[in-house]
């Protein structure tokens, strides 16, 4: 989990150019990281590059937080 | 070359418009890949040429309504290629036949093949394009999606539907610094053209000021340029390349 968080969140950092300690589980890409549709989309395509696993669409519209993000990737292992 | 080192997929580029767009975008530099899904004999003629002139190029197979074709194709180009900087969604067919008589058949054809063909495409070459923070969309709609033309209610809804697609996409895709825009030919001489009856080809003579069929070069020319650097600030328009004959 602390891996998964780490490499999540580093990825968040580069992408959206937010502070590290904004990056909490419970954050909205959206609400709280200032991220737009487009952006989430490609968070998206970035974590399936960096955990070489592929999200479908469908998986892909459920994830809105951090701790989405995470969990979901956690459940794919 | 304004288009040295760059990546193009051209679909529907073994005949007419398709092939001279995918051999001026290799004149001015591109590797290409040239899409079909009938003509390969005349899709391999159009890599060699291309081949001679020194670019790289290879002949790929996709009937482009078809979503798992379409999802290894992008694959098969971006493999070759290394990366996609233009798209070319050229390919398209008529099923002409008036409004009255024409078959659902007829209109899921057309509709398939030349609204959704582009939507399939574009949606799979966006990924690639996203991360290179770079890319260049051109979708051919044609002079009858703006004025109509009778016999061509499937034919002119879906070129009609590719200008509405062309605003969207460029709109959904500009922060990435992809541009998408379309260009709406008038008469062509090609072989879609060229099944025309003699006094139907007489009669939109007559409606065009600048006195004679446009070429597919005259396509070409402009394709190249909006797949360029220099067109840059150049996002969802429509370049109508028709002698005149729509204004």
């Amino acid at each position: 989990m602390a891996e998964v968080l780490e490499r999540v969140t580093k990825i968040i950092v580069d992408r959206l150019g937010v502070d590290e300690s904004q990056v909490k589980l419970e954050a909205s890409f959206k609400d709280d990281l200032g991220a737009d549709s487009l952006d989430v989309v490609e968070l998206v395509m970035e974590l399936e590059d960096e955990f070489d696993m592929e999200i479908s669409d469908e998986d892909a519209e459920k994830i809105s937080t951090v701790g989405d993000a995470v969990t979901y990737i956690e459940s794919q292992k | 070359m304004s288009l040295a080192g760059k990546a193009a997929l051209v679909t529907g580029a073994s005949r007419g418009i398709g092939r001279e767009i995918a051999l001026e975008l290799a004149r001015q530099g591109a590797n290409v890949a040239v899409n079909f899904s009938g003509s390969e004999a005349k899709a391999n003629e159009v890599v060699d040429e291309i081949k001679a002139l020194g670019q790289e190029a290879f002949a790929i197979k996709c009937n482009v309504s078809n979503t798992e074709e379409v999802s290894e194709m992008v694959k098969a180009v971006i493999e070759q290629f290394g990366r996609l900087d233009i798209l070319v969604n050229n390919a398209g067919i008529t099923r002409d036949n008036l409004l009255m008589r024409m078959k659902e058949e007829e209109w899921d054809d057309v509709l398939n093949i030349n609204l959704k063909g582009v939507f399939l495409v574009t949606k799979a070459v966006t990924r690639q394009m996203m991360k290179q923070r770079v890319g260049r969309i051109i979708n051919i709609s044609s002079v009858v999606g703006e004025s109509g033309n009778p016999g061509q209610a499937n034919y002119v809804a879906a070129k009609a539907g590719v200008i509405g697609l062309t605003k969207t996409t460029a709109k959904e895709l500009a922060s990435r610094n992809i541009t998408v825009n379309a260009i709406a030919p008038g008469f062509i001489t090609t072989d879609m053209t060229d099944k025309l009856p003699e006094d139907v080809k007489a009669e939109m003579l007559k409606q065009i000021p600048l006195a004679r069929l446009g070429e597919p070069k005259d396509i070409a020319k402009a394709a190249a340029f909006l797949a360029s650097d220099d067109s840059a600030y150049i996002t969802g328009q429509t370049l109508h390349i028709n002698g005149g004959m729509v204004m």
